[in-house]
């Protein structure tokens, strides 16, 4: 049974005041994550991915398609009750001290008054915030209510947490320690499906992503899948290249740029830069830096999008 | 305790902890002592004055309360998005709609309780006997106000807090002249008029039954048969409402 199933899952909202006209947000978008995996969903601003979240919570309802979650539809209450969600920017009621809101929700989530002061505690502490746990959370800030959003997503020991930007609002060692959490989450079996901007993070998380764009899913599969693990790129520095050889280079390489007396060339792959590199002694040039580089996430987003908006 | 409880209680927390709440029930513990004030400038009639200032404040501010609570009850939860943090958690839709609902009644419980308080405060100090049939006036218009929250609730599921307001105050202002929208086509007997008055009597509640204010202060004895039936009627009207309320929660999208 896989841990989120969506089959043609479309959206459509109506955009403008007056004239309404239909806008798809999302379009059959087919996905299937597996239990116990990290996934991520990815895309630009408006790509689809909030809208693929509320779909899924059934905070809207889908105009097409279909989604399940462990199997179950996803109104469906038990399911409900072992799952997690952290919202994009999280609001919660201010008028709440943390700790009132975590034992709240834990009512919602049927847990015992002892069981509820237990994990209550044990989360406030996980995600560093005991000592404002009986403040009001008008009082928060920005990095304190993300950390209580992930906090209440993990009351119920769920089976599936689904993070909406969950380093959002979050300093450099927030964003540290959200990543160990999602790590150990993963140590104990639990699936996190999460949507972000911040490409590093996933990549350095994910065991799968999905890329979104305008609502359709541009590539979906593991990192090593989708990444080209071979040198997707070769960094060449030299000098002494006059404005002769300069003209045999540029064909053999994606980018030539003159720094001062040096140039920097950028080979794609092996080949060209073999071709490069025999051009440039033969020509008199002296070859003074060799970096291979890797595709990264950020790179493949940016070329698949791209590819999108020249389609 | 069940889901809708807790969010009940909730609810509740919500509106004791707003300050509004203290400045509207402090206004109208004001309002009710200073008929006492009105009383010594009219003579022979201080109790009647007092009696009928005292249930006109725990009428309209109840009214208050539950429009300016009632109206915000879902819409507020969407603008502030914290609606989208809550319902993901295992409870349906209409256990929310029913929490909300049942929330916002025990706090209009509570201040009408703190009202009612206030009142027979003063007519103590008035050395009145305690007079229980006031108490049969309180309940009805406490009926009055669970019909109220219901309506200012079903607004709430489909649009804006100012809009819920304005369309809830209609309500409440036409659902007083109820009787006057049935008798329309006998002022006006042509055109779709008398027909438009006749839909907006069956459609809207008839808030003139639950106002028995006028009878139990000049001392008439008001049946008991007249408080069920309004009651049968009020809480038909709040089971009505609650399920329109239900259906179209259950459809909306939260964008």
């Amino acid at each position: 049974m896989s841990a989120v199933e969506t089959i043609g899952l479309t959206k459509d909202y109506e955009v403008g005041s007056f004239l309404k006209k239909p806008h798809r947000a999302l379009d059959h978008l087919d996905l299937e994550v597996e239990q116990g995996e990290i996934f991520g969903l990815i895309g630009p601003n408006g790509a689809g991915k909030t809208t693929t979240l509320k779909l899924l919570m059934g905070l809207v309802f889908p105009t097409e398609g279909d989604a399940r979650i462990l199997g179950k539809p996803v109104d469906d209450r038990r399911m409900k009750a072992e799952i997690g969600y952290l919202p994009e920017q999280p609001y919660f009621y201010d008028y709440l001290t943390g700790r009132e809101l975590l034992n709240y929700f834990g009512q919602l989530f049927g847990l015992s008054a002892v069981e509820r002061r237990t994990r209550t505690k044990e989360l406030l502490a996980k995600v560093g915030i005991t000592s404002a746990a009986d403040v009001p959370l008008r009082k928060y800030s920005k990095g304190m209510t993300q950390r209580l959003g992930v906090a209440q997503a993990l009351l119920n020991r769920p089976k599936i947490v689904f993070f909406d930007e969950p380093m959002s609002g979050l300093d450099p060692v927030g964003r540290r320690e959200m990543t160990l959490l999602v790590r150990e989450l993963q140590g104990s079996g639990v699936t996190v499906f999460f949507c972000s901007h911040i490409l590093p993070d996933v990549e350095q998380l994910c065991d799968r992503v999905a890329i979104l764009d305008k609502g359709k899913l541009v590539a979906v599969g593991r990192m090593s899948e989708i990444l080209d693990v071979s040198i997707d790129t070769i960094e060449v520095v030299a000098e002494n290249v006059e404005a002769e050889l300069e003209g045999k280079l540029r064909p053999l390489c994606r980018a030539l740029e003159r720094v001062g007396t040096r140039v920097r060339l950028s080979c794609a792959g092996q080949a060209d830069f073999d071709a490069a590199a025999a051009e440039l002694m033969q020509g008199g040039g002296r070859l003074l830096s060799v970096t291979p580089v890797k595709q990264t996430l950020e790179g493949l987003f940016v070329r698949k999008v791209g590819e999108k908006a020249q389609s | 305790m069940s889901r809708v409880g807790y969010i009940a209680l909730n609810t509740y927390r919500e509106t004791v902890r707003d300050k509004v709440l203290y400045n509207l029930v402090l206004f109208a513990l004001l309002m009710i002592a200073s008929s006492y004030i009105l009383g010594q400038i009219s003579v022979y009639q201080e109790v009647k004055i007092i009696k009928d200032l005292g249930l006109a404040a725990i009428s309209i501010f109840g009214m208050a309360i539950a429009i300016f609570v009632g109206i915000g009850l879902v819409s507020k939860e969407i603008d502030k998005r914290t609606l989208y943090s809550l319902l993901p958690k295992p409870i349906t839709r209409v256990q929310f709609l029913l929490g909300k609902y049942c929330g916002l009644c025990l706090t209009v419980l509570v201040n009408v309780l703190v009202m009612t308080a206030g009142l027979y405060f003063l007519l103590f100090l008035m050395s009145e006997p305690f007079e229980p049939a006031l108490l049969k006036a309180i309940f009805l218009i406490y009926v009055k106000l669970m019909v109220l929250v219901g309506v200012a609730l079903l607004f709430s599921t489909f649009t804006s807090s100012t809009l819920a307001g304005v369309f809830a105050g209609f309500v409440y202002v036409v659902g007083y002249f109820s009787s006057d929208l049935k008798n329309f086509d006998s002022v006006v007997e042509t055109g779709a008029l008398p027909q438009i008055t006749k839909v907006l009597y069956y459609l809207l509640p008839n808030f003139k039954n639950f106002d028995i204010k006028a009878p139990i202060v000049a001392g008439d004895i008001v049946p008991m048969t007249q408080i069920v039936w309004a009651t049968a009627y009020g809480l038909l009207y709040v089971s009505l409402l609650l399920v329109a309320s239900a259906w179209v929660f259950q459809r909306r999208n939260l964008k």
